[in-house]
């Protein structure tokens, strides 16, 4: 097996004659056996990714390779090796959880044999023994998530997509999940995952890669993204937004790049933290601007995002949680 | 876990059956799943089994009355025409599960499974297949309870169902065409009625074209749905069927020469 469990290479994925460029020269090497972030807000091209490398979708160009395997190639051959879960890889409303693992299994290939007490694991390992039989139109958000996830592990596949797998998710049942993703790396199977939670890519992802309108726009582990940031991140908070404007103006050069306002809060990143605040208040307090809340804290992979793309990802992601709202701006492309 | 570069996990072993009789298993599940789906959403079933039931009173006991049919009893007219009628609604059906299947994400999903591609569609249209055998004989038992007597004899009446069957399966690729090109199964639903009324309702499913106003005649005569009402109605009743089997064949298979492609084509690009 190749030292990669995925190597896409220069993909370019475009919509509509060219006009859309969803992923535009974008290159990841996924190590076996770890989990891999993609990170990005909606429309950054991650769900255009996992359609590519699991063969629903062909590049325009570029060259994607899953477990060593061409995907336009052999694309019956990589999905022998492949699941498939997340927001947008459904279950069947129909059906009971047992029913659509024993579909999926034998859609797999798997004998009768080998389907129903593979089936049986899943749900017990999942907690859903108790709701087996019962049709999954009956089962809650969480619920219908780990079956989605079961489902795509039916065949024990070595490679695992997970395409935004907790969004709209309450957080109980995110914990749940992330435990399970855990779960299945320590038994060896690699992971790429895409969100745009920058806190699920911080606890899962070994490595990350962050897309913006369909490029890569940093690469590394979180700690090395966090670091290339700045060390520090200097939050003053003012009594009011006039106020904090005055005082970002006044403390603008603390900080190597420019400040960020929002309301009365000012958020600078900078290099030395003690000294940097010290300075600060010292300045704010010759122009006699008060003071209502400091602190100085590790920057966090929102900063990190903030920083590179110049925007919030959940602000751009607001309305991401809505079940739908992401696939039909996703119909719009094909 | 960093030291561990290769997944302990082992695939789940598959096993070395051939891929065609793997495909002829993917097209069961397939339909399996689909015939679920009718057994256990009420709508569905009613859609199925109750509605022609009720077209069979309607036209039997409220309009039959005022329907003038060459010869005989309208009933022995009537009911080879609901049985036409119903297998063409049904393939409505197929339209609306293909465009909600798209809708929620599940194409997507078998589109990354190693099964047969042709699966999906395959499966949609045997499921309407068996779903028409059991409606072909639901109506014929409450048919014959409200007077229907086929003279055709047994052979003849199978060689009838057989016509239908073999129609309405090939119309309902042309349906699931619809279902994948529709952006939701609200409107592959809004879509495919005003497709099935003017070739159920203008046709000799529920009147005689002869009784229709003459610029419609030529339409209501020449359209395959007619072309088939009478062939089965032919057989059922064991009066001459002239060409129209022969005829109703060549439509049946000059319909899924085209459509199948249709719909086969619009899958790839779909999802």
């Amino acid at each position: 097996m190749s030292e990669f469990a995925v190597e896409a290479l220069n993909i370019v994925r475009t919509f509509k004659d060219g006009e859309v460029r969803a992923l535009d020269d974008v290159t990841l090497r996924v190590p076996q056996g770890e989990v891999f972030g993609l990170l990005g807000p909606n429309g950054s091209g991650k769900t255009t990714m996992v359609r590519i490398l699991s063969t629903i979708l062909t590049p325009t160009s570029g060259v994607a390779l899953v477990n060593g395997i061409d995907v336009v190639k052999h694309p019956n051959r990589v999905r022998r090796s492949i699941g498939l879960a997340g927001q947008y890889a459904t279950v069947d409303e129909n059906l009971t959880g047992f029913e659509n693992l024993r579909m999926i299994g034998s859609l797999n290939h798997l004998e009768k044999s080998v389907v129903v007490p593979r089936s049986r694991e899943l749900l017990e390992q999942f907690g859903l023994s108790d709701a087996a039989s019962r049709t999954t139109k009956t089962y809650s958000g969480g619920m219908r998530r780990r079956l989605d996830l079961a489902a795509a592990l039916v065949a024990k596949p070595p490679l695992l997509f997970l395409d935004e797998p907790t969004t709209g998710l309450d957080p109980q049942s995110r914990q749940d999940l992330w435990a399970i993703i855990e779960g299945l790396v320590e038994e060896g199977t690699t992971v790429l995952l895409t969100t745009q939670y920058l806190e699920e890519a911080d606890r899962l992802a070994k490595q990350l890669v962050v897309l913006d309108h369909g490029k890569i726009i940093a690469e590394g582990t979180s700690q090395e993204l966090k670091t290339q940031l700045g060390n520090t991140v200097l939050v003053l908070t003012f009594t009011t937004s006039a106020d904090a404007e005055r005082g970002a103006a006044l403390i603008r050069d603390v900080a190597a790049k420019p400040a960020n306002v929002d309301g009365t809060v000012v958020e600078l990143t900078v290099a030395k933290g003690p000294a940097a605040a010290a300075e600060a208040i010292r300045r704010l307090d010759v122009e006699k601007i008060t003071i209502a809340g400091l602190i100085l804290r590790e920057p966090s992979l929102d900063d990190v995002f903030l920083d590179l793309t110049g925007h919030k990802a959940e602000d751009v992601t607001s309305d991401a949680g809505a079940p739908g709202v992401g696939r039909a701006a996703q119909k719009v492309g094909p | 876990m960093s030291s561990v570069t290769t997944p302990t996990t082992t695939m789940v072993t598959r096993s070395s059956r051939s891929s065609l009789r793997w495909a002829v298993s993917d097209v069961l599940t397939m339909a399996r799943r689909n015939l679920l789906a009718i057994v256990r959403i009420p709508t569905a079933l009613v859609f199925t089994i109750i509605q022609p039931i009720m077209f069979v009173l309607l036209f039997r006991y409220v309009f039959g009355g005022v329907i003038k049919v060459p010869d005989g009893a309208y009933v022995n007219f009537l009911i080879p025409g609901i049985l036409v009628q119903t297998t063409i609604f049904g393939a409505v059906g197929t339209a609306i599960g293909l465009a909600e299947d798209l809708q929620r994400g599940l194409i997507e999903r078998f589109r990354a499974l190693p099964m047969a591609r042709m699966a999906v569609l395959a499966g949609r249209t045997v499921s309407d297949l068996v779903r028409n055998v059991v409606v072909l004989i639901v109506i014929t038992v409450v048919g014959i309870a409200v007077g229907f007597r086929p003279h055709g004899g047994v052979p003849d009446y199978i060689a009838g169902c057989l016509i239908m069957l073999l129609f309405a399966y090939c119309v309902s690729w042309g349906f699931a065409f619809i279902g994948l090109a529709a952006p939701n199964s609200e409107t592959a639903q809004a879509i495919s009625f005003p497709v099935i009324f003017p070739i159920t309702f203008a046709s000799a499913i529920f009147v005689p074209v002869s009784s229709m106003p003459g610029w419609l005649q030529p339409f209501a005569y020449h359209q395959p749905v007619s072309e088939v009402a009478d062939a089965v109605r032919a057989l059922m009743l064991g009066t001459p069927v002239g060409d129209s089997v022969w005829t109703s064949i060549v439509w049946s298979l000059g319909a899924i020469a085209v459509l199948g492609p249709l719909a086969t084509a619009r899958y790839r690009r779909a999802a």
